[in-house]
């Protein structure tokens, strides 16, 4: 017996049809095709599903989707808007911050949520707020960087001026052509 | 143009990684996508006395439900693909689904495929099983002694072989010796806990009798060879893809009855299938590494020369043989028993031995982190007995630098190695005196603080195809690349190997951008489809650069022959008076003219003016097999700080310094070695895969198996000496592994200088604070010369 739901996703409202059983992750991946957020686990322990609702990190796998009726959902597809990389999404691959990647937008969302949160963390508070997400690559340490590193240019940026931050824009994935001549 | 061979340059792979743009198996999707689940036994032995899918084949949403039973003739066990020699190797058949007898907890039992991926799981609800348990056990130890529950009915003892390692005369040596150590030593199991689950996609052509199957694989073309085998289906018309994969580890190198089973229902019901495992099927389905129990000794003069190493070793197979499962505790343990030691007489006994476990294949390191961990733990232990300082006592019996290539009493020939720099280097970082001061005024405020170290040399980039197979893989070790150059001189290079996050996409091309004196983002790197890429072997074993990275500069170094031909003939000059720099041929003298490298890559595509005798277009491929594996090694050292009262570790700093050749890009190289010490560092403090007495799994999901977390682990303090390798052209060596194999040496070694004063030698891992606290409770309980009663009167 399918319901329907209404949900905010990446800013456009979407409406699907769901058992009433299903989590909000099997529907952004299964139902919205936003397959950048990840199951890593079936107990709540990895993080590899956090999105943003309503601006706080959520686990995906804890929701029901019919819970999330009504709520403004973020996934790391909505994070770099018009091309342009959130400064946590610069930061990480600045920083080495990730090398198989699946866990990597769970540990941006959270991210996200720790600097709305406190703009200037430690290092200790970075990893402390890192306790619901797993990584098996990196042991961590440049991930830990990374935030830091994203922290410090998100200060910068509200500090110098209102607009939005200039992130590097995404890098094609194959270079200009050379020119060619004969 | 500076050369990027050295540089630190940004990962490549990674803008569709932080977007959300990458895809891992489970999300790809097919038109008609229908869903799998497997049921798994719930037993660790258990006979299979009925077994009634009737139900869940009426269940809504069910299109097919298979047993053992309806699979025993369609498809050829699953294969074992290291058939060690000279060791009497029993390898019992291993169905794709159990029919008769379960073996461990996980074996799969009957297959449900379903319009939904609910529909599939909840089918498996009314499917009835009737088990008669039977008796069980998953000590590899005790499983080997007569009496013990019995697993394949013609594998006695469940011994599957016995393999001896020997060279010198080791009995001679300790029947001589002045000094002599030994120790028990248990390596506990572990579940190598990708972040991506297993997942595989199979989607059948009935008209062209093709299939595709995308899978979590680090070796496609090993998936596909032996799907085909599995199938009975012409290689050819097996397409493999690893698409993204996230982590391996070694888990994913096996391939798995799962993967199979679905291909063969996508084939029986002409609709793609798609299974993925949840985590807690991950930790009973996906295989587990290390299970050794271990008796090891070690013996020399008082001086502090090593003379012989010993050991009994007991591993842990689980239920069955697994891909490479007998390959790990024999060829890439024993054969490394001497490490960066000369020591003459080495003897070691390997016995396989089934268990009602998961079964047990490689994992970060596989064997190099066992052996490594017994070698420095006798180290450790014959520096106490000589009273030789345990520094003092590496620096005696390192191979000295100028014996190399050297071959070792195992038999295996180094390539090259300067162990005392690395040593030196990671003392230097330490300030070992200040540190001794700090540990002893805090003995005196009941603090206790302990300083470890462990050296290694591992064996890595596998290797001659040759001695794959001598030593019984069932596959060669050489690996491949093909760079193709467009019109426009961007370039594609497709891969025999499939990185899953160790960065190949921007060190591949970092080596072609040099070659071809291009940018880097005009180099795109291509793995994981056995339809566009050459035959190769995978990633694993630290094999990728050295073996794969090789194929692609000999094969850039092919193309860039040709292209120079080709600009000698358009720029009416000799070859031999060309040069090539800053991206341009032109004659030496001459620069100002010259043919650009995309300018040569446009004749050669269209082909309108070229040599006589000169094919069109600009490609090549390479087929790179080494003349020797590589040995890298290193020093790590680890302070830390123990709390005798409730046995809980801080760990102060953890040092490394590795010497894995040059860098490619040191940035991913420091990459590596972080992520593989915390890895060795879970294996040391915390990790551990649990069974009860009756081989139920205890550990079965992320709540029970503890992975590290950020809060728990260290920054890392990396350094490097270089010694080139030289048996590459790149002079590499691996370094996926390193920071992994000495690791948990290095942190027992540091907790054991904590707690001497309370005579404590050695305590299995992983240290958890209530086993510190027992050791310590067992050792007496107080210090040393400290105030009270001493060892005796506690207890």
């Amino acid at each position: 017996m399918k319901r329907s739901v209404t949900l905010t996703i990446n800013g456009a409202a979407r409406t699907v049809e769901v058992e009433p059983r299903a989590l909000l992750v099997h529907v952004l991946r299964d139902d919205l095709n936003l397959t950048g957020t990840h199951i890593g686990c079936d107990t709540s322990q990895c993080g590899a599903c956090t999105v943003l609702m309503d601006g706080r990190a959520t686990k995906s796998c804890t929701v029901l989707a019919l819970q999330a009726e009504g709520h403004a959902i973020t996934t790391i597809e909505g994070l770099a808007a018009a091309n342009q990389l959130h400064p946590l999404q610069t930061a990480f691959w600045e920083k080495h911050g990730l090398q198989c990647g699946f866990c990597t937008p769970g540990f941006i969302m959270t991210a996200v949520d720790l600097l709305e949160a406190n703009p200037d963390p430690t290092d200790e508070q970075i990893r402390h707020a890192l306790e619901g997400n797993y990584c098996r690559c990196t042991g961590y340490q440049n991930i830990v960087a990374a935030i830091r590193a994203a922290a410090d240019a998100l200060r910068q940026t509200r500090a110098s001026a209102p607009a939005r931050p200039s992130p590097a824009l995404i890098a094609p994935s194959v270079g200009q052509p050379a020119a060619a001549g004969v | 143009m500076a050369t990027l061979f050295g540089s630190g340059i940004k990962r490549r792979e990674d803008p569709r990684l932080i977007t959300g743009a990458a895809t891992y198996t489970d999300d790809v999707k097919l038109p008609g996508l229908t869903y799998a689940a497997i049921l798994r036994s719930p037993y660790a032995h258990a006979t299979i006395t009925r077994l009634d899918v009737a139900a869940a084949r009426r269940a809504p949403g069910v299109l097919a439900v298979y047993t053992g039973a309806d699979l025993k003739e369609r498809l050829v066990p699953v294969p074992c693909a290291w058939n060690v020699p000279n060791c009497d190797l029993k390898v019992p058949p291993h169905p794709q689904l159990a029919y008769e007898r379960v073996r461990y907890v996980g074996d799969g039992v009957a297959l449900v495929v379903a319009e939904t991926r609910a529909a599939a799981r909840d089918a498996l609800d009314l499917i009835d099983v009737e088990y008669e348990p039977l008796p069980a056990g998953v000590d590899p130890e005790k499983m080997a002694k007569p009496g013990a529950p019995t697993l394949h009915a013609d594998v006695p003892n469940n011994i599957a072989f016995t393999w001896i390692v020997a060279g010198g005369d080791a009995e001679r040596a300790f029947a001589e010796a002045e000094v002599r150590v030994k120790q028990r030593i248990v390596q506990q199991r572990l579940a190598p806990t990708a972040m991506e689950p297993r997942a595989a996609v199979a989607s059948y052509n009935r008209g062209t009798g093709q299939l595709t199957l995308w899978a979590t694989s680090q070796n496609p073309h090993i998936h596909r060879f032996l799907c085909s085998v599995m199938l009975q289906l012409p290689e050819h018309r097996v397409r493999v893809i690893a698409p993204e994969v996230g982590g391996g580890f070694g888990s994913k190198i096996p391939v798995y009855a799962d993967e199979v089973l679905v291909a063969l229902a996508a084939m029986d019901l002409g609709r793609p299938v798609k299974w993925t495992e949840d985590r807690s099927e991950n930790y009973k389905a996906t295989i587990h590494g290390r299970d050794h129990v271990e008796y090891v000794e070690m013996c020399g003069t008082r001086a502090g020369k090593i003379t012989g190493l010993r050991t009994t070793v007991y591993a842990g197979l689980g239920a069955y043989a697994s891909t490479v499962g007998p390959g790990i505790p024999t060829i890439l343990h024993g054969l490394i028993y001497s490490g960066p030691y000369a020591i003459p007489n080495i003897h070691g006994t390997v016995y396989g031995v089934y268990t009602n476990g998961t079964p047990v294949d490689a994992y970060r390191g596989a064997g190099r982190p066992e052996a490594t961990y017994l070698l420095e733990r006798l180290m450790d232990l014959y520096a106490l007995e000589s009273g030789v300082d345990r520094i003092e006592l590496r620096r005696r019996n390192f191979i000295p630098a100028d014996k190399f290539p050297y071959t070792v009493a195992t038999g295996i020939t180094y390539d090259s190695g300067n162990y005392e720099p690395a040593l030196d280097k990671a003392l230097a970082m330490l300030d070992l005196g200040a540190f001794r001061a700090e540990q002893e005024k805090a003995r005196t405020q009941g603090r206790y603080l302990g300083m470890g170290l462990a050296s290694y040399v591992e064996i890595c980039g596998s290797g001659p195809s040759q001695v794959a197979g001598a030593v019984g893989l069932g596959g060669g070790q050489y690996d491949s690349a093909l760079v193709r150059v467009y019109p426009t001189g961007v370039v594609r290079v497709y891969i025999g190997g499939k990185p899953h996050g160790q960065g190949e996409e921007t060190t591949f091309a970092q080596i072609v951008a040099d070659e071809f004196g291009c940018p880097v983002e005009n180099v795109e790197i291509v793995a994981g489809d056995t339809e566009t890429t050459p035959q190769g072997w995978g990633t694993y074993g630290s094999r990728t650069t050295p073996v794969c990275g090789s194929a692609v500069k000999v094969a850039a170094q092919r193309v860039k022959e040709k292209a120079k031909k080709i600009a000698a003939h358009l720029l009416e000059a000799n070859e031999a008076d060309l040069e090539f720099k800053d991206g341009k041929f032109s004659v030496r003298g001459s620069p100002g003219e010259g043919k650009s490298f995309a300018e040569v890559a446009l004749m050669a595509n269209v082909a309108w003016n070229l040599p006589p005798g000169v094919e069109p277009g600009l490609e090549a491929s390479a087929f790179f097999d080494p003349s020797n594996f590589v040995f890298p090694f290193g020093t790590h050292i680890c302070t830390v700080e123990v709390n005798p009262d409730t046995g809980e570790i801080k760990v102060l700093r953890y040092l490394c310094v590795d010497d894995c050749g040059p860098h490619i890009n040191p940035m991913i190289v420091q990459g590596q070695l972080q992520g593989g010490v915390i890895q060795g560092l879970g294996e040391a403090l915390q990790e551990i895969v649990v069974y009860d007495d009756d081989g139920q799994l205890l550990s079965g999901t992320m709540m029970d198996y503890a992975v590290p977390k950020a809060s728990q682990v260290p920054s890392i303090e990396t350094a490097h000496t270089v010694t080139p390798s030289p048996v590459n052209p790149l002079g590499v060596k691996g370094t996926g592994e390193a920071g992994t194999i000495p690791a948990a040496a290095t942190l027992v070694s540091a907790v054991c200088d904590a707690l001497a004063p309370f005579g404590i030698r050695h305590i299995d891992k992983p240290l958890t604070p209530a086993r510190v606290w027992a050791a310590i409770q067992a050792a007496g309980g107080t210090p040393n010369g400290a105030s009270g009663n001493g060892k005796e009167a506690a207890r």
